[in-house]
């Protein structure tokens, strides 16, 4: 306890020692994933894909709301314009897979910024109800827009390039995608600035009267966030080839958000674990009942009750009595 | 008492809630070096003073002038920008981070590092020893990788007062640092005030009247928003008019 000059700065205990072990869990858990392609069906590879994008998805949501302590409603927008410029790009437009996928991943910036310009001055159900209403406005933009959008039909196109066609080689590219981008939102919270966000979760007004403009601060998190979930927004544009008001919905923000509360508030890695629950659930139960939503809304009420802290918390509060 | 160019200066500065005037027209000046204490009852407007002046609270009339800038309208982080810092009445620190990290937060409040997007997260060299000389200030040391809310609640009064010194402030406004302590803690807090840089100008608000007018130079009274009197730790203590406007007029037979 004597050496506290000298020692880096321990981040809040969740982050704490995460160097060297954590590229080995890195590394072991990418080497795995990887191999999954080689013992799945073509079937249980695309709900494979589908998860990694959505954990993508909840990661970019669990920046606001685990780390600034603010949910957005609105990420599902954000998501599905990246999906949607994307399709759009490559189906109408004719451009490339990577200008369409480049232009997509700013447009969903360019969308975050402009609920961030808005929302960071609200916080807890104000900011809640701001981006829920923000996001219902992107939807119905994409519902009415039909010349553009296509309407309630949606639009279809081939963004994928060739040599993405097949499920495996998408697969990989997709874990490579989603574990570069899960590699920068890992370094972007527990650098100086995703300190700052965990001081803004923590006191606004103490960070203002230590000199930080909290405003600022929550507008470039908003930003970075969507920023992300335009990545997974873009992926899902080529996993999915197809694109409909229903990607923009109420009820894509509101899965992000299940996923990453599934997976653990603040734990950021949850997202994929949430995601892979949620997703596995959804197509396990379904082939049982059609009334695989109500089974799907237990499971959170029982998550809410047992396992507040999500599954990824749960663990972790778990290891954490052991080592004591 | 030296003398010295003001670094706070207040001119009628009124801070109003509708129609109550919780702070009514005040008007001060406190020198460079100075130790001031702010005194009064409850409701006095005290609270109300400081915020106006670290800038939570915008005030509705008057001027405020730090250091040579007039600050009247400024938000609170760009005056903290100019070197003046706080403490909070209500313990107000980041229960939820490490000792350490609260400090790496005050610390980095005035200087560009905060913006670093997707760079380490340790403690430089310039910055490990401000924080140690910071937390060995205020004797809590030893518990940096304490989360806060582990803390006790003396613990957390001692890193209240360190996150508003680690930046090395020019104004430190102490709003009743030891409230709620026992009589060591208190003794110890007055230590720690005692044994701050000269350099630092401080106003305390403080109700334990032994403590505060132990440590400053000039104390002010205030009562119902307004400046009551302006004198010496010495001359208040016998000042008649205080002792009324905290014990009410005495009855005369």
């Amino acid at each position: 306890m004597t050496t506290i000059a000298t020692q880096p700065a321990l981040q809040s205990r969740t982050f704490a020692g995460m160097t060297g072990r954590a590229v080995a869990v890195a590394a072991i858990v990418i080497a795995v994933a990887a191999a999954l392609p080689l013992v799945l069906s073509n079937y249980q590879v695309g709900l494979a894909t589908e998860i990694l994008i959505f954990g993508v998805l909840a990661m970019s949501i669990d920046i606001l709301a685990g780390f600034a302590g603010r949910t957005s409603l609105g990420h599902g927008a954000i998501f599905g314009v990246s999906t949607y410029v994307v399709v759009y790009a490559t189906a109408q437009a004719g451009l490339s897979p990577a200008t369409s996928f480049a232009l997509g991943i700013a447009a969903a910036t360019l969308v975050a910024v402009v609920f961030g310009l808005l929302a960071v001055r609200t916080s807890g159900v104000y900011f809640l109800l701001l981006t829920l209403a923000l996001g219902m406005i992107v939807w119905g933009i994409c519902l009415r827009w039909t010349q553009v959008t296509g309407g309630e039909n949606g639009m279809r196109g081939d963004v994928r390039p060739e040599w993405l066609v097949s499920h495996r080689a998408f697969y990989w590219a997709v874990l490579a995608a989603a574990s570069l981008v899960s590699y920068a939102m890992w370094r972007f919270v527990r650098s100086p600035f995703g300190l700052t966000l965990l001081g803004i979760r923590d006191s606004e007004s103490r960070m203002r009267s230590l000199g930080y403009n909290v405003s600022v601060h929550l507008f470039v998190g908003f930003a970075v966030s969507g920023f992300f979930a335009g990545v997974a927004g873009a992926l899902y544009a080529m996993f999915n080839n197809f694109v409909s008001p229903s990607t923009v919905a109420l009820a894509q923000s509101v899965e992000g958000v299940l996923m990453m509360i599934a997976g653990g508030v603040g734990t950021l890695f949850g997202g994929f674990v949430g995601a892979a629950a949620i997703i596995a659930l959804e197509n396990v139960v379904s082939s049982y009942t059609e009334r695989w939503q109500m089974v799907l809304g237990i499971t959170f009420i029982l998550i809410m009750i047992f396992t507040p802290e999500g599954i990824i918390g749960t663990l972790r509060a778990m290891l954490k009595r052991k080592e004591r | 008492m030296i003398v010295s160019e003001p670094i706070l200066t207040l001119a009628d500065v009124v801070v109003a809630f509708d129609a109550l005037r919780a702070v009514d027209g005040v008007s001060l000046t406190v020198p460079r070096g100075q130790r001031r204490a702010i005194i009064g009852p409850n409701g006095a407007g005290k609270t109300t003073l400081f915020n106006a002046i670290a800038g939570a609270l915008p005030p509705t009339g008057g001027r405020i002038a730090f250091d040579g800038h007039d600050v009247t309208k400024l938000p609170p982080h760009r005056r903290a920008q100019l070197g003046i810092s706080r403490t909070f009445q209500i313990t107000n620190l980041f229960p939820r981070l490490s000792v350490q990290d609260n400090m790496v937060l005050a610390l980095r409040g005035r200087s560009t590092r905060k913006f670093s997007l997707f760079g380490k997260p340790d403690v430089d060299g310039a910055e490990a020893p401000q924080i140690a000389a910071a937390l060995d200030a205020v004797r809590i040391a030893a518990r940096a990788d304490v989360m806060v809310k582990d803390l006790s609640y003396g613990e957390q009064r001692q890193l209240e007062i360190a996150l508003s010194l680690v930046t090395s402030p020019r104004l430190l406004l102490l709003d009743e640092p030891a409230a709620g302590l026992s009589p060591s803690e208190r003794s110890m807090v007055a230590e720690i005030i005692r044994a701050l840089d000269r350099d630092i100008t401080v106003v305390l608000i403080e109700h334990d009247m032994d403590l505060a007018l132990g440590l400053v130079d000039l104390v002010t009274c205030m009562f119902e928003g307004r400046v009551l009197v302006e004198e010496s730790p010495d001359e208040i203590r016998r000042n008649k008019q205080v002792q009324e406007v905290y014990l009410g007029r005495p009855r005369h037979a």
